[in-house]
């Protein structure tokens, strides 16, 4: 088992940035315009990364699968944007972004990533205004702010209930900027299928043009994916339709390590499911937690008689309603972290006291925020969010409490990567949620947002040059050298292979069966049984799926089950992983909680025999992969018991 | 529910088109349209045709990706609301609905629903930015803003880029998205430096793209899923022709590329 | 391209064109309206003729009315033009269209209204403006409109005619009025009622001023 170099620069935390920064190789103007960069995923992270690399003078290819680069789906991103700017007055600062960070992540994150996350938030402020983002503010003409969940304090800048599209449209305006000064020539309904490597260095990608199915060579000196998350392996998740896994899945098949899989955000506040038919689960901003009260009955006989419509959240009087989060965790209530408050929620749902017919979910009430601050005041601090909520149910949650129940949100695990971002391929980085970084065992509200911009503003510039000061003398590898002949072959017959089945199940009929194995044994609790069961269930389904799949239509036209298909292959493939992973934690930790090891109902973690991050090396489909393991030092702080109460 | 469909169905962008009927049975009230479609999709594959194409990705009213004309109207009947926003509820039961792509000369059908929007990348590629390298910004409150500018620049910047406003639009005009750019970063200080230039090549780039000319109309306005206002346009009208006979700076054509 | 002819055939230059020209011409609708108006005197026709002495043979307003010729023209070529051009930015139309409540009928059939207009506008200068300008090239002197006028409006035909051109006009107006501020980009969230209010009343008052006049000559009301 080879030791994982994670690359951390030496000296005291709060200047290992500053020093690398000092440090790091630089490339010369004249030789960055010699340098090709291929970057894979136009989010915040992608977005950012191409856009700067591009200022700096490098040759950038950007790819997204979407119409255009401005739709990924960071746009959807709704609540704010974490950043230690102490605005507030309130005690902030960056040693306390990192430490909340970090213990929200439940003490399974790299100290010296997240410390440099902290850092760097409060440039990312200063950008994105520049840029004309445009944050709420106050009547003195300064910037608002709210607190999020596993805060004590007020950090989150906010656009309404539209922070990721803001902050993607200025970073989106940044690309397109590059693109018209013809810095970054953008492929847009594009999508990566593979990675291409010559003597173990990442030198290309493959890419299957969406429109007329055909595959695509591109060189690149060094190529970033920052692809996303992979929510959707639980088929139903509050990603967008399209989110996948499919490039991050193919580098780790190529040879790049997969930290972390196991680490799943179920967010606590979505719309609960109603009916098969369902595509997507919709979230419902953490933001709301401020003001809200999550609550269920007291009692079983209330709740049922709820569930079956006989009274309504109303007629519940106050002491007989369970605010079971203020109840148990005092000091953070409604806004104790996610994992937490997700658990919590199963939990009193389990007990028999769901609200919902399936009995699945909670309510989310804003009774007592109405009363205190009015009507107006509630309706203009959540914006959107109301009226969404009203559409999609027909129910107007400023008469009666919201339902809510946790979905399946954010995936913390992704490639592994080193403090430059580079993952364990030499040449290959990953950034944004697609890595595994800096969000340990759960990510707290506010800070995806926040990290995909570090990543790509303010992180790979620099870590890059590092790496690409040595390529400088690489010529462009021309696109009929072998190791593109093989990859575009290799992935020609596969989806020849996948084409050609023409089974009687659909796509979605097999994704849907992935996602409720995953949800059922690998969402909010696990066990070692269930997990061994899981495995084999997804093997089997694996097989299923080669063998009984049905794509319609031909591959070279624009084919939207194929794609499909193509990703839900990876999906499944990376299923069994987060089993393997999950099993492999015999503890309980933020995001994976295992029924075995838990005490008076909280997580209970292993900080002797798991402080590590697993980063998992693929050998082959049927065979076990190879555990890594990187040793989590804290130097800093000391790993504690976390807790809310 | 039960529903007749006539769906636009085209091979790819050589190909005549028609409108193609179905019927779909055992709609549930609380589906999206696209769920309904969705489940159209799955009867076609199954029944070995081929789905049909049409664009979507976060359904949640945000990414802008979904785009389809229902009904004589661009996302549906429902008032500010995209596509996928829209609910079987809407409609009755028994109902005929039409569903088509956008339709303009700068949005070439790709296939069956899809249509290519590259035009809007194109026209935010020739100025819809504030020019700051990485960087090189200030500290973010050191640009105090007046609230309520700050709050109009947001209302303009809510725009999802999706295009209804030149689907729904009798000229197919993409003013109201030209405009809401544009008037987002002319609210704002920051958009300041670059208000003339930006005004000037922004339209420049929008009449390349062979969109149609604004007469006023207000449908954009109507259709549109972020109620983007006609002011906007108004403002935009007024810094063109301020940047065009006051400003020194000229712009060439398609400048930025 | 100079940096004029540029702006002019810009999308917005046209709105600009249509919108001033639309201005002008709103302004000459004023005149031409208060001249007529005085008919109204019903005094045989004494204070119409003498103003119309005066518009038809002032220099400075003879000069404006090339002015005003090529305001017209120009208004209607780029109408012609903005008619053509938005029709070709579709080329293939929806098969089902249901128009948002809020878009007016005759916002989207400007093209039409105008159409109609410069038909009735051919028709109207038929009447009295091009035989009265000949008269005065080839003969020096103005023909009596005042008796025209009387003349040519016994004819029922004629009669609907005209009211149909200030019926289109009506509509025209009452899009053109507010629409030329907007392109004009004068949308203020203080000001809008009044141009509004202002477009409104001004574009029932003219046309039915207009429309009067070949009324009360028909039913004899004026003399
Ligand atoms: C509903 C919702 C609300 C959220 N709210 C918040 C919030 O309030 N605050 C917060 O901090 N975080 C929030 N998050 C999390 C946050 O939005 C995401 O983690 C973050 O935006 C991810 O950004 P990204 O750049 O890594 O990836 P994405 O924005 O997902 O971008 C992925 C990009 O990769 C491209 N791509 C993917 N696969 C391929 C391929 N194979 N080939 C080519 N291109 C590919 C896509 O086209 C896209 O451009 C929210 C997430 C969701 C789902
Ligand atoms: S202005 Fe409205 S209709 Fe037009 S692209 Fe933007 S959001 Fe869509
Ligand atoms: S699918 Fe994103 S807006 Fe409809």
């Amino acid at each position: 088992m080879a030791a994982l170099d994670s690359k951390i620069p030496t000296g005291p935390l709060a200047e290992k940035w500053s020093n690398y920064k000092e440090h790091a190789k630089l490339v010369n103007p004249a030789n960055k315009r010699k340098v090709e960069v291929i970057v894979v995923g136009t989010g915040l992270a992608g977005a950012s990364a191409a856009a700067t690399l591009a200022e700096l003078g490098y040759k950038v290819k950007a790819f997204c699968f979407q119409d255009s680069p401005r739709r990924a789906h960071s746009i959807a991103a709704q609540g704010g944007i974490n950043a230690a700017k102490n605005y507030k007055n309130d005690g902030d600062s960056v040693y306390r972004l990192f430490y909340d960070t970090i213990k929200g992540g439940d003490f399974r994150a790299r100290e010296a990533n997240v410390y440099r996350l902290a850092d760097v938030s409060r440039n990312i402020i200063d950008q994105c205004v520049a840029q004309g983002v445009p944050f709420a503010r106050e009547y003195g003409g300064l910037l608002d702010n709210r607190s999020f969940g596993g805060a004590q304090v007020s950090r989150t800048f906010y656009a309404r209930g539209q922070t990721g599209q803001q902050l993607l449209l200025g970073a989106y305006g940044a690309l397109e900027r590059q693109v018209g000064l013809g810095n970054v020539k953008m492929y847009n309904r594009h999508e990566m299928v593979e990675v291409v490597t010559i003597d173990g260095k990442a030198r290309g990608i493959i890419a299957r043009n969406l429109i007329t199915g055909k595959l695509e060579r591109y060189f690149g000196h060094a190529v970033i994916l920052a692809t996303g998350g992979y929510g959707n392996v639980f088929f139903l998740s509050t990603n967008a339709m399209g989110s996948n896994v499919t490039a991050a899945w193919k580098a780790h098949k190529k040879g790049a390590y997969f930290a972390n899989p196991c680490y799943t955000q179920i967010h606590p506040t979505c719309i609960p499911v109603t009916g098969d038919y369902q595509s997507k689960l919709t979230l419902m901003s953490e933001s709301l937690r401020n003001d809200g009260r999550v609550w269920v009955p007291k009692t079983r006989e209330d709740a049922k008689a709820i569930r079956e419509g006989k009274k309504k959240p109303e007629d519940i009087r106050e002491e007989d309603r369970d605010y079971y989060l203020e109840r148990k965790y005092p000091s953070y209530g409604n806004l104790c972290p996610r994992d937490i408050a997700s658990r919590a929620a199963k939990e009193a749902c389990d007990d028999g006291r769901g609200i919902v017919p399936s009995g699945f979910g909670v309510f989310l009430d804003f009774a007592d925020a109405i009363k205190r601050l009015g009507v107006d005041v509630v309706k203009a601090r959540y914006g959107e969010l109301f009226p969404m909520y009203q559409n999609i149910t027909n129910e107007d949650p400023l008469k009666t409490p919201m339902k809510i129940y946790p979905a399946v949100h954010y995936t913390m695990g992704g490639l592994w990567v080193d403090y430059e971002l580079m993952t364990s391929i030499k040449g290959l980085y990953c950034l944004g949620e697609a890595n595994f970084s800096d969000h340990g065992a759960n990510r707290l509200g506010a800070s995806a947002l926040m990290q995909g911009l570090a990543d790509g503003y303010f992180v790979i510039p620099y870590t890059i040059g590092n790496y690409l000061s040595g390529e400088i003398f690489t010529k462009p590898i021309a696109l009929d050298h072998p190791a593109f002949v093989e990859a575009e072959k290799e992935v020609q017959a596969r989806a020849e292979k996948l084409i050609s089945i023409k089974g009687k199940k659909t796509v979605d009929d097999l994704h849907k069966q992935l996602g409720k194995i995953m949800w059922e044994y690998c969402g909010m609790a696990r066990t070692a049984e269930g997990l061994t069961k899981a495995r084999k269930m997804i093997q089997d389904l694996r097989k299923e799926f080669w063998s009984n799949v049905n794509i319609p239509g031909s591959l070279n036209e624009f084919n939207p089950e194929f794609d499909k298909a193509g990703r839900v292959a990876d999906f499944i493939e990376l299923g069994e992983l987060m089993v393997v992973d999950a099993l492999n934690r015999n503890e309980s930790c933020g995001g994976h909680f295992r029924e075995e090891y838990q005490e008076e109902g909280e997580a209970k973690r292993d900080d002797e025999k798991y402080a590590y991050v697993a980063a998992w090396e693929h050998t082959s489909v049927d065979s076990d992969p190879v555990l890594h393991k990187e040793a989590l030092v804290y130097e800093n702080i000391e790993m504690q018991t976390r807790s809310y109460k | 529910m039960k529903f007749n469909l006539k769906v636009w169905r085209q091979k790819n962008a050589n190909t005549p088109g028609k409108l193609v009927d179905y019927s779909i049975d055992n709609v549930n009230a609380d589906m999206s349209f696209l769920e309904m479609i969705d489940i159209l999709n799955d009867n076609l594959v199954r029944k070995g045709e081929e789905p049909i194409a049409f664009d979507h990705d976060c359904r949640e009213g945000i990414c802008g990706m979904c785009s389809m004309y229902i009904n004589g109207r661009a996302h549906g009947p429902h008032h500010a609301a995209t596509t996928c926003q829209l609910y079987m509820r809407t409609f009755n039961d028994g109902d005929t609905i039409y569903v088509e792509p956008w339709r303009s000369k700068a949005f070439p059908i790709i296939k069956d629903l899809v249509t290519d929007r590259n035009a809007f990348d194109r026209i935010i590629a020739s100025g819809g930015f504030v020019s700051v390298n990485t960087g090189q910004a200030q500290d973010a409150n050191n640009l105090p803003v007046n609230k309520d500018d700050a709050e109009k620049a947001m209302d303009a910047a809510a725009c999802i880029g999706c295009g209804a406003c030149v689907a729904a639009c009798p000229n197919s005009s993409a003013m109201l998205f030209v405009s809401a750019k544009i008037s987002q970063l002319a609210l704002l200080p920051q958009g300041q430096p670059e208000r003339d230039r930006r005004a000037m090549s922004m339209v420049s780039q929008m009449d390349e793209e062979g969109f149609g000319n604004c007469t006023n109309i207000g449908a954009c306005e109507a259709e549109c899923p972020k109620e983007i206002k006609l002011t906007n346009i108004a403002r935009m009208n007024r810094d063109y022709f301020a940047a065009s006979f006051g400003s020194q700076e000229t712009v060439s054509t398609g400048e930025g590329h | 391209m100079n940096w004029f002819t540029k702006i002019l055939t810009s999308s917005l230059g046209k709105k600009f064109v249509m919108a001033l020209t639309g201005l002008f011409l709103i302004s000459f609708l004023v005149i031409h309206c208060t001249i007529n108006a005085m008919i109204f005197f019903n005094d045989g026709g004494a204070t119409f003729t003498h103003w119309g002495h005066f518009m038809g043979t002032n220099t400075i307003i003879r000069t404006l009315e090339i002015g005003l010729i090529i305001g017209f023209l120009l208004h209607i070529y780029e109408g012609l033009l903005l008619w053509k051009q938005n029709r070709d930015a579709r080329p293939v139309k929806y098969s089902y269209v249901k128009h948002p409540e809020k878009s007016k009928w005759y916002s989207r059939s400007m093209g039409l209204l105008g159409t109609l207009i410069l038909l009735f506008l051919i028709m109207h200068t038929a009447h009295f403006w091009i035989p009265n300008r000949t008269h005065q090239f080839v003969e020096g002197e103005e023909l009596p409109l005042y008796q025209m006028m009387l003349d040519i409006f016994q004819n029922p035909l004629i009669v609907v005619l005209y009211l149909l051109g200030c019926f289109s006009l009506f509509w025209h107006l009452l899009h053109g009025f507010r629409s030329s501020f907007q392109s004009l980009g004068l949308n203020h969230v203080k000001y809008n009622k009044t141009i509004t209010f202002v477009g409104t009343a001004f574009s029932i008052v003219v046309p039915f001023i207009f429309a009067m006049m070949p009324i009360s000559i028909y039913f004899k009301w004026i003399q």
